[in-house]
């Protein structure tokens, strides 16, 4: 059972920041997902094994080369605000 | 008075020397302009899918086996989310549940005593962008983010909580960081932060089964801070308890000036990191055909090199240690005894003198002026007694600063030592004519005055007088 505290600790979490509202919305939205998952708890997965991927492929590798860099300024391109060269963003600590 | 222990296990990340970064072709080379090592797999944008270079997974195995870890036979990659911009994805890619190496264990020897420290894991990560900061860090609002480091290969190796002080987590380190370096798959520069190290650290009354509650210990950048930090914060622990407190568990960081360790705010290092299967990399599955090969790969590790030095050379255990903490020196020593056999000597001469140069000159053993074979080849004229010992300290230094065979300095220096009976009786004459008073309190019994003769000699000859024919003379004549 998802409560408005567990809402709080994702949001965090997730740096949002969420009215009343908000919360009481999303809280009732998890709950209401998690219980349609809570049909799956149904199946006897006793002897199946834990999935780690769908695909079923396995041991793709590259060889270790240096291949080409993007041009500095595509880097940065995307970026709200840069300095000199590099990406400048609030800091959090 | 309750007596308390120390517990202390050590989590350590190395950079591996690969040519390109773990996920994607972007090079790892050292430093480089801001943002200019970078692709869009390591700015993590939108639609790129990272794929697994395989030889940052040889070399993860390469360093589990050289510490006597299992190797998995099935491992995978998995997200670490967490908020903050040293990565460009709001995730690490690491391993969480089924990392590719477990169960390991290397040896100490701290006070004569050997002690099995276990690993408890062996991980491959990506490496953080780096965050700099303009004018004061404390009162900027802002962070400046150059993701050149962001993608580099990692192995962060953890141990069990064994070491029981801050001497064996040094020498714990010391170990892991001597057999990476003969691996050869990281450079294990701390100062470069290509070898990092955090600590969990906790203290019990002695005799407790149970640890007591922890703390993680970061940003110690040196062998030296490691040492400090611990001693400290053993200490720090102890007083805590000891005036009724408890611990809280939490994050500390090293401060070096201030030599104390300082609690980091909790909230924005919420150990909530929702580890989840990275859907964008396919599952590893071990051939253990691969892993022999490795293993099979792997050169003479340490600890069986220190072995074989006692037992081949008949040296003593720490000359063996010191010989062998790296590969470069222990391969200097054995290219040496090649041309001079007595190892002892060869010993001496390396740890003592050669050393000594090397620190003085910040020159890496790789770089050492004297090749082995000229070390050997100096030391074949001091058997020979073309030159005395003593002379071979001045040539030995010519040699360092000039990159010149002993030979050729002795030749053009005239420094062959003189054994020349005739020649040199006749400077022992003259220094007995000239020195009656000395002459006379040897013959009183006093032996020290045999020195200041046989000094007297050395000075006339400008050094190069055989001593024993000099002491030899001497005693015939008095």
């Amino acid at each position: 059972m998802i409560t408005e505290k567990d809402v709080d600790h994702v949001a965090l979490l997730a740096r949002l920041e969420l009215t009343g509202e908000d919360k009481e919305m999303f809280t009732r939205q998890l709950n209401d997902i998690l219980e349609h998952f809570q049909s799956l708890q149904r199946l006897d997965t006793e002897k199946v094994q834990p999935t780690a991927h769908v695909l079923p492929l396995k041991n793709i590798y590259r060889e270790d080369r240096v291949g080409e860099h993007i041009p500095r300024d595509d880097a940065l391109a995307n970026c709200p605000d840069r300095v000199d060269n590099y990406f400048k963003v609030p800091k959090i600590v | 008075m309750t007596q308390y222990e120390t517990v202390i296990g050590l989590e350590v990340h190395a950079e591996l020397k690969t040519r390109s970064k773990i996920f994607c072709d972007s090079t790892t080379e050292f430093g480089g302009d801001p943002n200019t090592h970078v692709c869009p797999v390591c700015l993590g944008l939108p639609g790129v899918l990272p794929v697994v270079n395989k030889t940052v997974v040889e070399y993860a195995i390469r360093a589990a086996l050289a510490l006597n870890c299992r190797v998995a036979s099935f491992s995978k990659f998995d997200r670490k989310n967490y908020y903050y911009p040293d990565m460009p994805k709001n995730y690490q890619i690491s391993q969480y549940d089924l990392p590719i190496a477990e169960h390991g264990y290397l040896n100490i020897e701290v006070k004569g005593e050997v002690r099995k420290i276990g690993i408890t894991r062996l991980h491959m990560e990506e490496d953080t962008g780096k965050l700099v900061h303009q004018g004061n860090i404390t009162t900027t609002p802002f962070s400046l983010v150059d993701y050149n480091r962001a993608g580099v290969p990692l192995i962060e190796i953890v141990s069990d909580p064994d070491m029981r002080s801050p001497e064996e987590a040094y020498e714990y380190l010391n170990k892991l960081k001597a057999i990476i370096l003969y691996t050869g798959v990281s450079d294990c520069k701390m100062e470069e932060g290509s070898l990092r190290c955090d600590a969990n650290i906790s203290v019990r009354p002695a005799g407790s089964q149970e640890f007591g509650t922890k703390t993680e210990i970061k940003n110690m950048n040196s062998f030296k801070a490691l040492q400090k930090a611990l001693t400290y914060e053993a200490e720090r622990q102890i007083k805590v308890l000891k005036e009724g407190g408890r611990i809280i568990q939490e994050t500390r960081t090293w401060d070096d000036e201030q030599g104390i360790t300082l609690p980091m705010r909790s909230k924005e290092y919420a150990h909530d990191y929702r580890y989840l299967p990275d859907p964008d990399l396919v599952s590893m599955v071990i051939d253990r055909e691969w892993v022999e090969e490795i293993k099979r790969s792997l050169p003479e590790l340490p600890d069986d090199r220190k072995e074989r030095y006692v037992r081949e050379y008949g040296l003593p255990v720490y000359d063996a240690m010191v010989l062998t903490n790296t590969r470069e020196l222990a391969d200097y020593f054995e290219d040496c005894v090649a041309v001079y056999p007595n190892a002892k000597t060869v010993s001496n001469w390396v740890m003592g003198d050669l050393s000594r140069l090397l620190n003085a000159s910040v020159v890496g053993i790789i770089n050492c002026p004297i090749k082995p074979e000229q070390l050997g080849a100096l030391l074949q004229l001091i058997e020979k007694g073309t030159i005395s010992g003593k002379i071979a300290k001045t040539v030995f230094e010519e040699m360092f600063a000039t990159g010149k065979a002993a030979e050729t300095i002795v030749k053009e220096k005239g420094l062959v030592q003189i054994s020349d009976e005739g020649a040199i009786t006749a400077i022992v004459e003259e220094v007995i004519a000239k020195n009656q008073k000395s002459v006379d309190d040897y013959r009183a019994g006093k032996e020290r005055a045999l020195s200041f003769l046989v000094g007297q000699v050395m000075k006339a000859s400008k050094g190069k007088a055989n001593p024993e024919l000099v002491n030899r003379l001497f005693k015939e004549r008095l």
